[in-house]
């Protein structure tokens, strides 16, 4: 990448037009929101992992008294809330995907820019309340929060922390909801919606999960909620309620969840596999509608979390056999992105790096979904290492993976500069491996028979535990590696002009990084997207 | 849209078929009941609530999109309850 | 209408898109609050089709006049609301606020209806917990517990409005609202007519549960 420094900018960038802290607080420009947002899911991110590290330090001796029983289970809960809710699921849609969706489609901003801003304070304040809840002692029930436990038995914050997470989902909706609007009715001349790229497409079905799912999360947790206030509740089995109502609901939202997580990274996938392999998507309508799928019928599935709950064997059949269909669509992208790639002219550029990564192992993820989707396999599966493995490959090894290869490959349109493309491949490959290490012992751990949130465990599982710890170990080198030379290339690193890919695009139409009002005139489409030359 | 006299008529008249539904599902409550009994009562309720929807929201003067937004909400609460029930009734079956 | 109409955010080009934009936005959320409640409707379904008699018993201790009046009133109040928009797009700001007026009023008379079911469940011991009423049937007191949730999130709902009408009462008074630009009385009236929505399934439901 050259260090060509451009022609000065006859009008400033997003970055520079007003530099006080209060023009970036009452910001209504969706980049800069994107980046506060940035800004506060990496701190997120940060204390999960701390979490992270003490249960693998924990783990890698199997009576280990690291941490107290007690404090391990707080651990666990903190990991899986702060993890799910307040990095995974906003990551790529509120940092990627507020500062691209309007360049993407030719627009000057989200549909309600105001409401933009008003989700980032909501997401603070939920963040608050959840740190709170952290601050003065923790939960001990489970990123899940299952009644009875939740609701009659708990001894933890669970009300302080269930209120975060109900305030963080208006967040979750209110982007959603913007983002929905902005697709339908933003969209420049031209920008017909078969010539969206497939990352606008990904991102408008997560905004419809997100709007649609996000609500029944809020009244299962209002619910619990009361039950503990009030000492009684739809749950207890004591007045005829049903314990198992709370996990239906739960993963009614928990469920589609995980497509929030996971389809938006699919939306980096195209763009990044497109450009690096310099050709135009592989069956473009297929890859859409299989979107489209993935979010419908993510929505028919939760009951697999539920087999072994004491829900109906037939729902249980019912369930298994809608999880296997979910998986064609994601098959179906699979294929299409190594079609993608087979004779393409490829750069093994940073962002391709972590898409390639993605491959490997959401396919690994996806996989070994099947086998917890076999009703009776799940059976044995269940609430096993096997479980926490598949879930890991999906979201860090797919989700994270294509969060951090999006951040790289769109970051010089962020930031105007270029990171350090060696120390970024260096950290892509470290993550790579770390993560393999860490994960894959866990799929034996799990099939061995290793339950999970367990702190302690049998002599016989030590050894593929200390794998485990010692690529978490790898792992953390890794993700540490672009919290230094991201911020330091932010600042300092060699200029990059509007199109150091030279991608197709909208967003690589305008100056790196933008103006405020992105583009100078909108800008009219008149042709499809990944339009690169013929091979 | 410019309003006009039509406009308030029709919205009287609405009130006035929605107090009309609830006097029927009123009445019919303290007849004898039957199997018809609750679905009665649901399907009175659903007019009633597309009547809101399309006078008052006025969803009918709305583009179709709007309409699909409008709706999309209970198919997809159709999806939680249908799924749920799936556990629910064969629990214990065959009894 | 030579009244100057809202300055555009920029991202719009004209006022008819940015129109048609609030209302797919609003219908949006009145679609996350179909799901909110959705999860309610679940829990009753699910129990209802579990003790059909103890539902049916805890619907009998409802007052089923009180709740009859208060459909009326509610419905009422959707009346007032339609009647206040189309109003205002003809530029009628004082008939307008008679309307806003009168909205507000009937959801507080509807309030204070319920608040007096409330007591009269408290005064017959049957609210739920320690104090409900010993030897009920096993699911009389689900019934009774979703009977406070369902019409206390929906009162919830409604005092929201109530708050939301006393605002646009005051931002009337002060003329923001133009045959141009009302789009805050059209947004708040969709939401009024939801939450009536909400209460006219609630009523059958929760009053008219056969024997």
């Amino acid at each position: 990448m050259s260090s060509a420094v451009p022609a000065p900018p006859d009008q400033p960038s997003y970055l520079g037009a007003e530099t006080t802290v209060a023009s970036w607080l009452g910001t209504r420009d969706h980049k800069r929101i994107a980046l506060l947002y940035l800004f506060t899911i990496t701190g997120f991110f940060v204390l999960g992992a701390v979490a992270a590290a003490l249960m693998r330090w924990q783990l890698a001796v199997p009576s280990a008294d690291l941490v107290t029983s007690d404090t391990y289970n707080r651990l666990f809960t903190l990991h899986g809330v702060v993890m799910v809710w307040f990095f995974l699921i906003p990551s790529i849609p509120t940092v990627l995907g507020n500062f691209l969706l309007p360049l993407m489609i030719g627009a000057r901003d989200v549909a309600f820019p105001k409401l933009n801003l008003a989700s980032w304070y909501i997401f603070v304040v939920g963040g608050l309340l959840a740190l709170y809840a952290i601050v003065v002692g923790g939960v001990d029930t489970g990123w899940t929060f299952y009644t009875p436990y939740s609701s009659t038995y708990a001894n933890g914050h669970v009300m302080v922390m269930a209120a975060g997470i109900f305030v963080a989902g208006f967040s979750s909706i209110a982007t959603g909801l913007n983002f929905i609007v902005t697709v339908h009715k933003l969209r420049a001349p031209g920008m017909r919606w078969f010539r969206l790229p497939l990352f606008v497409w990904a991102i408008y079905a997560t905004s419809v999960i997100m709007v649609l799912a996000t609500p029944v999360l809020a009244i299962t947790l209002l619910l619990m909620g009361l039950e503990r206030v009030c000492g009684i509740g739809i749950f207890d089995p004591r007045i005829g309620g049903d314990p198992l109502l709370f996990q239906h609901l739960f993963w009614f939202y928990s469920h589609p969840a995980v497509y929030i997580m996971i389809l938006p990274a699919m939306g980096v996938m195209s763009e990044i596999i497109t450009c690096f392999a310099r050709k135009r998507i592989f069956g473009y309508p297929v890859m859409a509608f299989s979107i489209l799928s993935i979010a419908g019928l993510g929505f028919l599935v939760w009951g697999h979390h539920m087999f072994v709950s004491s829900q109906s064997v037939y729902a249980g059949v019912v369930f298994s056999f809608l999880s296997f269909l979910v998986s064609v669509p994601s098959a179906i992208k699979v294929f299409n992105w190594i079609g993608t790639l087979y004779r393409g002219s490829i750069t093994l550029a940073t962002p391709l790096l972590y898409a390639l990564g993605f491959l490997a192992l959401f396919t690994i993820g996806g996989l070994t979904g099947l086998f917890l989707a076999t009703l009776a396999v799940d059976v044995h599966l269940h609430d096993t290492y096997f479980v926490i493995a598949h879930f890991h490959y999906i979201m860090v090894g797919g989700g994270v993976m294509a969060y951090i290869g999006g951040i790289h490959y769109w970051w010089p349109k962020i930031s105007g500069r270029m990171y350090p493309e060696r120390w970024a491949a260096f950290a892509a490959v470290t993550i790579f491996v770390g993560f393999n290490l860490t994960f894959f012992p866990q799929f034996l751990l799990g099939y061995l028979g290793m339950p999970r949130r367990y702190q302690i465990y049998p002599a016989e599982f030590h050894t593929l535990n200390v794998v485990s710890s010692l690529g978490a170990v790898v792992l953390a080198v890794g993700y540490l590696l672009p919290l230094f030379y991201l911020p330091r290339s932010f600042f300092r690193g060699p200029l990059a002009g509007p199109n150091p890919w030279k991608a197709t695009g909208l967003e690589w139409q305008t100056p790196s990084p933008p103006p405020p009002e992105n583009f100078g005139e909108t800008p009219v489409v008149t042709g499809p997207p990944y339009d690169y030359p013929p091979l | 849209m410019p309003e006009s006299a039509a406009t308030f008529r029709r919205l009287y008249t609405t009130f006035g078929a929605l107090i009309g539904l609830l006097v029927v599902t009123a009445a019919v409550s303290s007849l004898p009941s039957g199997w018809w009994s609750t679905p009665l009562s649901l399907l009175i309720a659903t007019a009633k609530a597309a009547l809101i929807f399309t006078i008052f929201m006025r969803l009918r003067d709305q583009p179709a999109l709007v309409r699909i937004f409008a709706l999309v909400g209970f198919f997809w609460l159709a999806i939680m309850l249908t799924l749920a029930a799936a556990d629910y009734f064969t629990r214990f079956w065959p009894a | 209408m030579s009244a100057p109409a809202a300055p555009l955010p920029e991202a719009y080009a004209d006022a008819r898109q940015r129109d048609v934009a609030n209302h797919l936005g609003m219908w949006a959320f009145l679609a996350t609050e179909i799901l909110f409640f959705g999860g309610l409707f679940l829990a009753y379904f699910i129990y209802r089709s579990t003790y059909p008699a103890a539902f049916a018993a805890g619907s009998r201790t409802l007052n089923f006049w009180r709740g009859t009046f208060n459909t009326a009133v509610l419905l009422g109040s959707s009346l007032s609301m339609a009647l206040g928009d189309a109003y205002i797009k003809q530029g009628r700001r004082r008939a307008l606020q008679v309307c806003l007026a009168t909205t507000a009023v009937l959801g507080a008379v509807f309030l204070a209806v319920k608040a007096s079911e409330y007591h009269e469940m408290y005064a017959k011991h049957l609210l739920p917990g320690r104090g409900f009423e010993a030897g009920a049937a096993p699911g009389l007191q689900l019934f009774v517990l979703l009977y406070f949730t369902m019409t206390g999130l929906h009162a919830f709902h409604m005092l929201v409005g109530l708050g939301l009408m006393a605002w646009l009462l005051r931002q009337n008074r002060r003329g923001r609202f133009t045959p141009a630009r009302h789009a805050p009385i059209e947004m708040f009236g969709l939401y009024w007519h939801f939450v009536d929505c909400v209460w006219v399934f609630l009523y059958p439901l929760l009053y008219l549960i056969p024997r």
